[in-house]
């Protein structure tokens, strides 16, 4: 527990040991620089420094109930990591401790954003800026592709056709033809969901 | 506000995407791309995969290259509508369903979404890799240095930050 967390100052006498479910909850403050402490170690993604701070060093939560919190934000929409400070936020100490930990996850690097945009605003257009820039552009396409790859290889070794088609039309619908996400989503989410009902059913039976 | 308002346009297109949003941020870029270089031509291609890799390098989750998005449609304002617009309703969200669902896992419904969305959030990703590819890989040393990158972070553990760097420093002397 940090000692800058003024309102959490009553758990200082926590055990480290202790099991996260007789942990009490931290402070607001705490969960803020928490948040913004894990947001902005997180280049190329805050996972898992999330994972870190919350079940290894504060023990906020168990294995368990991160890896639960986290398919939750996985299977709703929108930024995973934003769904889960809130929630995780909220867990421990209601709507308040949730927004604390979405605005210490959001505001920091959107300050730093907002500075970088006015730096590509100004100066964007000078060669060095514009080479170095381009250069960065391809490793991230590949650090990109690297991604797409692992999480491709379960379904390769599975081969799971199903799967593997579904994955190649909504990249041919999105990637090729450009057609817009919601209409390609509306069609392909309700394909899937039935298929691997079915499926898992047929599994069963 | 009227439709024609930039701060409206911002809030309704990135309100309305994040809801789509399955599979997080890299996802949605090629909506974001769609969007923002096709249909509204706030940006140029090449500002937009700029964007892309500024938010790569900077620390903090990915999504926030709608914070430059913003940015570039109406300033500091614009940021900060876009960053919230595509954060907080589907936050609010996962809050009230983590309320509904107390024990996510004693219901067999969010594994099975899950696992149904995975081949569609894996092929909306590669959909974002084409895009971007068809922007920054107009040469061969582009293209080999992409290949390269891929190659080297499926491979191995190293840190991305200092793939990015090195992509940098490669752009910087010219040979990119």
């Amino acid at each position: 527990m940090p000692e800058d967390s003024a309102p959490a100052a009553q758990e200082t006498d926590q055990v480290p040991d202790q099991p996260a479910a007789g942990a009490a909850p931290p402070g607001l403050l705490a969960l803020f620089l928490a948040f913004a402490r894990m947001s902005l170690a997180g280049f190329g993604g805050v996972l898992v420094f999330a994972r870190r701070a919350i079940v290894e060093q504060h023990r906020w939560m168990n294995a368990d109930e991160f890896n639960e919190t986290f398919a939750l934000c996985h299977f709703l929409p929108g930024p995973n990591i934003v769904n889960l400070s809130m929630v995780f936020g909220s867990r421990l100490r209601g709507i308040a401790g949730g927004v604390a930990a979405f605005a210490g996850l959001l505001l920091p690097p959107t300050l730093i954003m907002m500075v970088l945009a006015i730096i590509y605003a100004r100066y964007g257009d000078l060669d060095v800026l514009r080479s170095s820039l381009a250069g960065i552009s391809c490793a991230a396409v590949g650090l990109l592709i690297a991604v797409v790859f692992r999480m491709m290889t379960p379904l390769l070794k599975r081969t799971d056709p199903l799967a593997l088609i579904l994955m190649a039309g909504v990249f041919l619908a999105i990637g090729v033809l450009r057609l817009p996400l919601p209409a390609v989503l509306l069609v392909a989410i309700p394909i899937s969901v039935g298929a691997t009902f079915f499926l898992r059913r047929k599994v069963a039976a | 506000m009227t439709p024609e308002n930039p701060i409206w346009a911002l809030i309704s297109t990135f309100g309305l995407m994040s809801l789509f949003a399955v599979g997080g941020a890299a996802a949605a870029v090629p909506e974001m791309h769609r969007i923002a270089v096709e249909v509204h031509h706030w940006m140029t291609d090449k500002q937009f995969t700029d964007a892309y890799a500024i938010a790569q390098l900077s620390p903090g989750p990915n999504v926030l290259i709608v914070t430059l998005i913003g940015y570039a449609v109406a300033g500091i304002p614009g940021a900060l509508a876009a960053t919230l617009a595509m954060c907080l309703p589907t936050a609010l969200l996962a809050y009230y369903v983590s309320r509904l669902l107390n024990r996510p896992s004693k219901s067999r419904w969010p594994g099975l979404i899950q696992a149904a969305l995975v081949p569609l959030s894996i092929g909306l990703m590669a959909a974002s890799a084409l895009i971007l590819a068809q922007s920054t890989d107009r040469t061969i040393a582009a293209v080999l240095l992409t290949a390269m990158v891929a190659v080297i972070a499926s491979v191995s553990r190293i840190n991305p930050l200092w793939l990015l760097l090195a992509g940098g420093l490669l752009g910087f002397a010219g040979i990119v």
